[in-house]
Order: structure tokens, then C-alpha cells, then sequence
């Protein structure tokens, strides 16, 4: 019983790191049509600046009040990477599908390169707080404080990104462009602030799940982003593109599978599941769980 | 004469390598009902979203539309559309997931006030289901939303596409209607392929064919040439007659749609 309490509450503290980068994944195609692989980026964007911060910024720190200020740097360095990304880089490519994918598989490659060349290609140990090495008993089960710190922040920006797309105009506006983009436009709306503002908000999302999975892991390397990335992106697709509460179940259901089996049966089968629970989807349900059904 | 509201020149559309519009030339009048007629695939739509901005990337525009001595071809959609010209585009394109009420929401614009009073005036339904999702509506109650959202602000011109597709008979009837009240104070570039809601509502006509202009001039005249209409629209005037004769509040079962498209 400990076992399958410990399995559950890590492999949803995996999910919760999913979502963080899928939610800002799946907004940005499902609005924007932009399948962004420097995505991963920002993740490592968030997760380097919080490490740079925690040791050299004024007030910041790895514990307490300074730890919450050097994540703050890292997420606001994020979301800054992200919203230069969209002006400068993917704005002017727009309906150039061939075009962004190009690009932002090169900037996510020179972004890589750019980490290692600055901090070194080898992991570094990440600043974080004592307690967050610690473990929660719950149910008699040894669960490590950084996941439940996971769960905890993914369900907080969950219940953020929902109210926000809920109660907010542009909000609205992003749910009508998921629909129909042209059409929001042909109300007068200028849809390309919506498309910077989710480009920040996945930005801020990822460069936190960059913050908080370092201190998840305990350390922070240039390839994190990378390796992520591809798990976000089966999520995004089981999930249904443009869907942020689509993301968050097939995060949970990737997470569990892959903890579950992983513990159960080999390492590294888990993945295999993951990718078999992709296809089975998009055979029985090519636009996602959430997602809107595609006709010709 | 007064100045139209809307001149085109010499325009020409070409997506995917297609040249669909070759050098169209209309004006539309600044008061009234001004009907883009024509088969299938002539270009209409074409027009329409070529006025408003919305030509694919893919495709190539020239020549001029202006309003005045305004240039629109520069401008980009949101921008038109802000600056008075109401699109109504063919198939509603109401926000499914979204209610009523949010649908209508999202066509306010900052700094004006929007006209919910007018718009409920004309579509007391809207109000009732203001909170129901608009993927759930009828086709005629999508239409009337979509109609809805345009009619939220004040506009210089309206362009409607194709309002009466695929609506019950009543439904076109009370399109029309609400079409009629419209056009007496706002001026509408009408796209529509039944010849009765055009007796009822057009006073000039523009009629494409293969991507040029093939007549313009008085709708009315129009419907009763039955070799004009035969040979420029593919339907004989008694045809259009017949519906026209009972396109109105007193007989609007018989006021089908003549095409689906």
C-alpha cells in the first residue's frame, strides 16, 4: 500500500512537471497554429536564471523569502525569452509552418549550445531549500517534498490559467482563436497581442517547471529542457491541442503510467507505455482527449 | 448621386496559383441593399473577404478598395472592422464553446458603447439564451447571433455572406427581415443565391461571372429579365418570381433557399 501511495504521489508530481511545460505547449498551437520546439527552451531559460539568481542576485537566495525571489527571476527571465521569441522570431513566420518548425528546432539546439557553452555540458547541483530534500509521510509512505512542491504549483497555475481564460477578456479571446483565429479577428480583435500573451504565459509555465524540476532533481543541465519536451509534446497530443484542462489529464495519466510501470515491470518500459498510449489515442481518438475533432 | 460607400477597382485575387477575381469592378451605394450575385464559384465570397481583409497568405490581391478616399487593401482585418466594416461571413462562425453571451462579448469594442439594446431589439431570442453554448443553437439562431455580433457596434457598411444558407424556410423570412431593418440605416453588400430575399431586400445588383463583372445595374430589373437570369445565374426568373411573389412576413413557408452554397 506504502508502495502504490509513494508511486501515485511521485508519478503525479512527474505529471504535474508535464503539465507545467504542456499547458503553455498546447495553448500556443491550439491559438496560434506555432508547434514550438524551443519550448524547452524556456524550461532551461527558467531553470538556469533561477540557479544564477539564487547565488548572485541581491535578496535572492536558495531558502525562504530569497528562494521564492530567485524563482520569480527565473520565471520573469522565461517568460521574457519567450515573448522576444514570438516578436522577433515567429511573428514574421506566421501560416509558414516549414518556416517555424525550422527555427525554432535551431533555436532550441543553439539554446542548448548556449547553456553548455556559458555553464558547461555537466549537470550542476541546484540551490534549494533544505526542506525540500526532506520527505512527507503520508499514509506511511515516504514522499519527497520537491514533488509534492510540484503538485502543489501545477495545480495552482491550473486553477490561474483557467480562471484567467474564464473570467478575462483576453482570455476569451483565446478560447474563441483556439476555435476560429480568423474569425476573432473579423470582430476587430487584434489576435497577435493574444498570441504574445500565450507565448508568455507558456514561457512563465515552463521556466517554473525549469525552477521547480531542478529542485525536483537537484540539479540543473542544458539538456533538461530537451528531454521534457518530448514527453510535453505526447501529452499536448493525448491531451488535445489547445486544451490546458486536456493537458492536465493526459499529464496525470502519463505520469502515473510511467511511474507505475517503470516500478512494476523494467526501467525504461515506462517510456515504451507512454508511447504506446500515444497511439492508441490517436487511433481511437486523433484530436485528443479534449481536443476538437478534425473534419475535411 | 451621392458617393458610394464602397468602390472597387480592377480588383484581382489569385490563391494557390487560381485567379479567381480578374479586375472586378462595383461600387455599392451608401444607403440600401447592394446584392453580389452569380453561380457557384465565381467569386463572391471571394470578394467579400477580399473587401475585409481576409485573403489567405497564400494568395496574391490587387488593385484598389477604398471607402472614400481611403485605401482598405493596406489595412489589416481587425483594423477595417474597427474602423465600421461589419463582416458577416458565410457558414455564421459563431464560437461553438462559447455561450451567447460571450460570443456577443467578444465583438465589443473599447470605447464605444455596445448596442445590446439594438440587438435584442431585433433578436429577443439572443437574450433568452444568452447563457446557452452556441455550438447548440439552430442554424437560424446561429445566423441570428452572427448577424448579432455585427450589429453590437455601429458600422459603416456591413458585408453579409450568404445569411439564408441552409435555414428552414421561416428562419430566411425573419433573416430577411431583420435584414431590411438593418439596411435602413447602414448600407449592406449582400452575397445571396435566393432570388427571393433579393427581390425583397436588393436594390442593386452586381452579378459575377468566371471572376469578372457581367452586369450591374437595378436589382428589381434584374429579376424580371428571364433570359438574363437564366443565362447570368442558371435559374429563370419565373423561378425567382415565384419565390419573390411569396418571400414576405404573410407567406414565408414558400421562401426556400434556391442553392446550399
Amino acid at each position: 500500500m506504502d508502495a502504490i501511495i509513494l508511486l501515485t504521489l511521485t508519478g503525479l508530481g512527474l505529471a504535474a512537471l508535464y503539465f507545467l511545460v504542456a499547458s503553455g505547449l498546447s495553448l500556443v498551437f491550439g491559438l496560434a497554429d506555432v508547434l514550438n520546439f524551443a519550448h524547452g527552451l524556456f524550461l532551461g531559460v527558467g531553470a538556469y536564471a533561477t540557479w544564477w539568481a539564487a547565488g548572485n542576485l541581491p535578496g535572492a537566495g536558495p531558502d525562504g523569502l530569497g528562494f521564492v525571489v530567485a524563482v520569480a527571476f527565473g520565471v520573469a527571465a522565461g517568460t521574457l525569452v519567450a515573448v522576444l521569441v514570438e516578436l522577433v522570431l515567429i511573428r514574421p513566420l506566421y501560416s509558414r509552418t516549414i518556416e517555424q518548425v525550422l527555427v525554432t528546432v535551431g533555436l532550441s539546439l543553439a539554446g542548448v549550445a548556449l547553456l553548455q557553452a556559458t555553464w558547461g555540458a555537466d549537470a550542476r547541483p541546484f540551490p534549494r531549500p533544505a526542506w525540500t530534500r526532506e520527505v512527507t509521510s503520508i499514509f506511511g509512505a515516504q514522499v519527497p517534498n520537491g514533488g509534492l512542491l510540484l503538485i502543489v504549483a501545477a495545480a495552482l497555475v491550473l486553477g490561474a490559467i483557467l480562471a484567467f481564460l474564464r473570467w478575462t477578456r483576453y482570455g476569451l479571446i483565446i478560447r474563441a482563436g483556439v476555435e476560429n483565429r480568423e474569425m476573432v479577428t473579423a470582430l476587430g480583435i487584434d489576435v497577435r497581442k493574444a498570441f504574445t500573451l500565450v507565448f508568455a504565459i507558456g514561457g512563465a509555465a515552463a521556466a517554473l517547471a525549469g525552477a521547480l524540476g531542478s529542485v525536483y532533481f537537484g540539479t540543473v543541465s542544458p539538456q533538461q529542457g530537451g528531454s521534457l519536451l518530448i514527453f510535453a509534446f505526447i501529452v499536448v497530443v493525448i491531451g488535445g491541442m489547445g486544451s490546458v484542462v486536456g493537458s492536465a489529464y493526459a499529464a496525470v495519466a502519463v505520469g502515473l503510467l510511467q511511474q507505475f510501470v517503470n516500478y512494476y515491470g523494467t526501467s525504461g518500459l515506462g517510456d515504451i507505455c507512454v508511447v504506446a498510449l500515444l497511439a492508441v489515442v490517436l487511433l481511437l481518438r486523433p484530436q485528443g482527449i479534449a481536443g476538437k475533432a478534425v473534419t475535411a | 448621386m451621392s458617393e458610394p460607400v464602397l468602390t472597387v477597382e480592377n480588383l484581382s485575387v489569385r490563391i494557390a496559383g487560381l485567379h479567381i477575381l480578374q479586375g472586378v469592378s462595383f461600387t455599392v451605394a451608401p444607403t440600401g441593399v447592394t446584392v453580389l450575385l452569380g453561380r457557384n464559384g465565381v467569386g463572391k465570397t471571394t470578394t467579400l473577404r477580399a473587401v475585409v481583409g481576409l485573403t489567405p497568405r497564400n494568395g496574391e490581391v490587387r488593385g484598389t478598395v477604398r471607402t472614400g478616399a481611403q485605401s482598405l487593401l493596406s489595412q489589416r482585418t481587425h483594423r477595417l472592422v474597427r474602423g465600421g466594416l461589419g463582416y458577416v461571413p458565410e457558414d455564421r462562425c459563431v464560437f461553438a464553446g462559447l455561450t451567447v453571451a460571450e460570443n456577443l462579448r467578444l465583438a465589443e469594442r473599447r470605447g464605444t458603447r455596445p448596442a445590446y439594446d439594438r440587438v435584442f431589439a431585433l433578436f429577443p431570442e439572443l437574450d433568452r439564451r444568452s447563457r446557452q453554448r452556441a455550438g447548440s443553437l439552430s442554424g437560424g439562431q446561429q445566423q441570428m447571433l452572427a448577424i448579432g455580433r455585427v450589429l453590437l457596434n455601429d458600422n459603416r457598411l456591413l458585408l453579409v455572406d450568404e445569411p439564408t444558407k441552409g435555414l428552414a424556410p421561416k428562419v430566411v423570412t425573419e433573416v430577411a427581415e431583420v435584414l431590411e431593418r438593418v439596411a435602413e440605416s447602414v448600407p449592406v453588400l449582400l452575397v445571396e443565391q435566393n432570388l427571393a430575399v433579393v427581390r425583397r431586400l436588393a436594390r442593386d445588383a452586381v452579378v459575377l461571372a468566371a471572376g469578372r463583372v457581367a452586369w450591374t445595374g437595378d436589382a428589381q430589373e434584374l429579376l424580371l429579365e428571364t433570359a438574363l437570369t437564366r443565362s447570368l445565374l442558371g435559374v429563370g426568373s419565373a423561378e425567382g418570381h415565384q419565390h419573390a411573389a411569396v418571400a414576405t412576413a404573410d407567406h414565408p413557408a414558400a421562401a426556400a433557399p434556391e442553392d446550399g452554397s
